[in-house]
């Protein structure tokens, strides 16, 4: 038992030893959506440049908190950190790779492409107002097509997410009803429908019910072949959730105009712009208590801009437009040391 | 006169002993106490920290936080009656499942059973205990959940007269999810841990209390209802609320299937949450200081829970001895 302990402590003091001899190594914290790339193009930096990227998905709210208390290099997170709040924590942020959400539903017969939505209605749908799939304001948008006589059952994700936080704000955006009685949030109080643990739970109860719709982010929809239905996007035409609508809504959105890169990609204008897509947020200290460790943090977002893209393409993620890119780059200047300057470059 | 009866015990050669409180046996004690003391004081440090944790969310919605049942993130209001009441309605309908079918089995293996079925039925019980919750939530959501809509819902919710009692309590959407479903689930995993312990108590029971029972000339129900579990009634009610508090702080299994909607679950097919599912989806996304602080405090409400829970089994058993 005594040489249990021993073992152990000697392994834990062992790992502490690691993680300080080697200074190339950063952490991060955050969100889970982006996971799988940040993991990706971690594997492939260490494999070119022999530096680690050690990455904890522990979920929006906890990358902000960690970052915060500055546990780790860099926090991650779905919901963009409003400019205000990124002054009073000290932050720099910067976009990395573009999401979206999907509404999917399940209507016997129906395909993907054939039901047709607008913002307005899908919150009234997600309000419990419209109740059944055959109500005239559905048919209104669906000429031609047999809408069944079900009852509509609302899906939504029970965990706080950013997908969440993207279908809320893109409704309350689109309905003042839904901004004023529910409003937007990783977590909102949901008017009707019940909820499903993670994309997946979501999934599984829209194919478990007929006439269910439900909502997902675009990589588990496209993966999972869900069926989907069109949105109406503001240049008023119906599109589909295909990885050239995503960009086109990340590439009309004026980066420029936004400080702190607080954007919200949702009801871009242009005509193949997909009304509900989003970005995932990196957070790092403004203000580097060590130069060098910030440095690393930075280096590593930009071989990631630089050699990532087709990793994040081939996980269904989309990569940032070149100019926002740029943008970014020149925003990293305020990323100081203790010194005052810039850290990267 | 034998000389025998003269030896004194001072007389025996003893093997040295230790002197209490030297060396090893005192080290040894040290490290005893330690152990139990350790378990104590984390045990006060949770309750500590989760009184700290949760005191924003006391403070901001005083008794308000037990009797509403408004959860809403966005106005940063939270009240924790509906997480409440499907903790406690979930974890009272599976007892309810499990406990009749798990003293089957458990009786059915010891007084019952031909030798050759009792140790693969045993094991089999035990396996059941070992399965991870996370997939009895898998199984529950992809498996379970679609037969239990068709062949069970589905039937219940056509037949029952419109308008009625029964209507209003089976009310809901049809696809397996909601608080019986949640309870079901439940009651299967905390049915091996209950039949398991009860088998061993069963166990215990001297063969001759059992023979002579027998003996007297009563048949095999009377044995078992009248001299087998009143012997381990005692242990019996332990185990069944050690069940009763697994299944108060199940968390995965529970997520998966029970729907997840805040509010006072209004039928056994609609959807509900308990106090740990809640934890369990928001915590990690709870970056409002109110959110995160009602969380907590509904983890505090949990520990209580669990602990009023024990302390009656206590007090049961308590009493039961010294009857």
């Amino acid at each position: 038992m005594f040489k249990r302990y021993l073992t152990a402590i000697v392994a834990a003091a062992s790992l502490a030893g690691v993680g300080s001899a080697q200074a190339a190594d950063i952490s991060g914290a955050g969100a889970t959506f982006p996971a799988p790339v940040y993991a990706k193009w971690a594997e492939t930096y260490r494999a070119q440049t022999g530096n680690r990227l050690n990455y904890q998905a522990i979920g929006s709210g906890g990358g902000v908190r960690q970052i915060t208390a500055g546990t780790v290099d860099f926090g991650a997170t779905d919901k963009p950190l409003k400019p205000d709040d990124l002054a009073a924590g000290g932050f720099v942020m910067f976009p990395t790779v573009i999401g979206g959400v999907v509404p999917v539903v399940n209507l016997p017969g129906i395909k993907s492409g054939q039901v047709k939505l607008t913002g307005a209605l899908t919150a009234d749908i997600f309000r419990g107002v419209v109740k059944k799939w055959n109500d005239p304001l559905i048919a209104k948008f669906n000429p031609g097509v047999q809408l069944p006589n079900l009852p509509i059952t609302v899906v939504h994700r029970s965990d706080g997410s950013g997908t969440t936080f993207l279908f809320t704000s893109y409704l309350a955006m689109k309905a003042p009803r839904w901004a004023s009685e529910v409003g937007a949030n990783d977590a909102v109080k949901w008017p009707t429908g019940l909820g499903g643990k993670g994309n997946d739970g979501v999934a599984a109860y829209v194919k478990q019910t007929p006439g269910a719709i439900g909502y997902v982010e675009y990589a588990f929809a496209k993966q999972n072949n869900l069926t989907y239905a069109l949105l109406q996007n503001k240049a008023g035409k119906y599109v589909a959730p295909a990885a050239a609508n995503f960009q086109a809504a990340a590439a009309n959105a004026n980066w420029k105009a936004a400080p702190g890169f607080y954007l919200l990609l949702l009801d871009q204008p242009g005509g193949e712009a997909w009304p509900i897509t989003g970005a995932t947020f990196i957070l790092v200290k403004a203000r580097q208590d060590d130069a060098a460790n910030g440095r690393e943090v930075l280096a590593f977002f930009d071989w990631a801009y630089k050699n990532g893209d087709g990793a994040a393409a081939q996980l269904d993620y989309l990569p940032m437009p070149a100019a926002v890119k740029d943008l970014v780059r020149k925003s990293w200047s305020k990323v100081t040391g203790p010194d005052g300057k810039p850290v990267y470059r | 006169m034998t000389t025998a009866a003269d030896v004194s015990a001072a007389d025996v050669p003893t093997p040295p002993r230790i002197a209490r409180g030297t060396g090893l046996d005192r080290a040894f004690e040290i490290l005893c106490f330690s152990a139990a003391t350790f378990l104590l004081t984390a045990l006060g440090g949770i309750v500590i920290s989760l009184a700290i944790g949760g005191w924003p969310a006391f403070e901001a919605f005083g008794f308000g936080f037990f009797t509403s049942s408004n959860w809403d993130p966005v106005q940063e209001i939270y009240g924790a009656a509906g997480a409440v009441t499907g903790t406690l309605v979930t974890a009272t309908l599976a007892l309810l499942f499990a406990l009749p079918l798990a003293f089957g089995i458990a009786i059915f293996l010891v007084e019952l059973c031909p030798p050759i079925l009792r140790r693969t039925i045993g094991t089999a019980v035990e396996l059941l205990a070992g399965i991870p919750s996370i997939v009895y939530g898998m199984w529950g959501l992809f498996v379970f959940a679609p037969w239990f809509a068709k062949h069970v819902q589905m039937p219940i919710m056509m037949s029952v007269e419109p308008g009625s009692f029964w209507e209003k309590i089976t009310a809901g959407v049809p696809n397996g999810a909601g608080i019986l479903s949640a309870s079901i689930i439940l009651a299967i995993m905390i049915l091996p841990f209950i039949a398991a312990t009860t088998r061993e108590l069963l166990l215990t029971i001297p063969p001759q209390v059992r023979e002579s029972a027998y003996g007297l000339g009563s048949t095999t129900f009377e044995v078992i209802t009248k001299v087998s579990l009143p012997y381990i009634r005692t242990g019996a009610i332990g185990a069944v609320m050690l069940g009763l508090g697994r299944a108060l702080g199940e968390t995965m299994a529970v997520t998966f299937i029970i729907g997840n909607s805040h509010g006072f679950p209004t039928s056994i097919f609609a959807s509900g949450s308990t106090i740990a599912s809640t934890i369990a989806n928001e915590f990690a996304e709870a970056t409002d200081r109110l959110h995160s602080a009602s969380l907590i405090a509904l983890g505090l409400v949990l520990f209580v829970i669990t602990f009023a829970v024990l302390a009656l089994a206590r007090l049961l058993i308590g009493r039961q001895v010294h009857a």
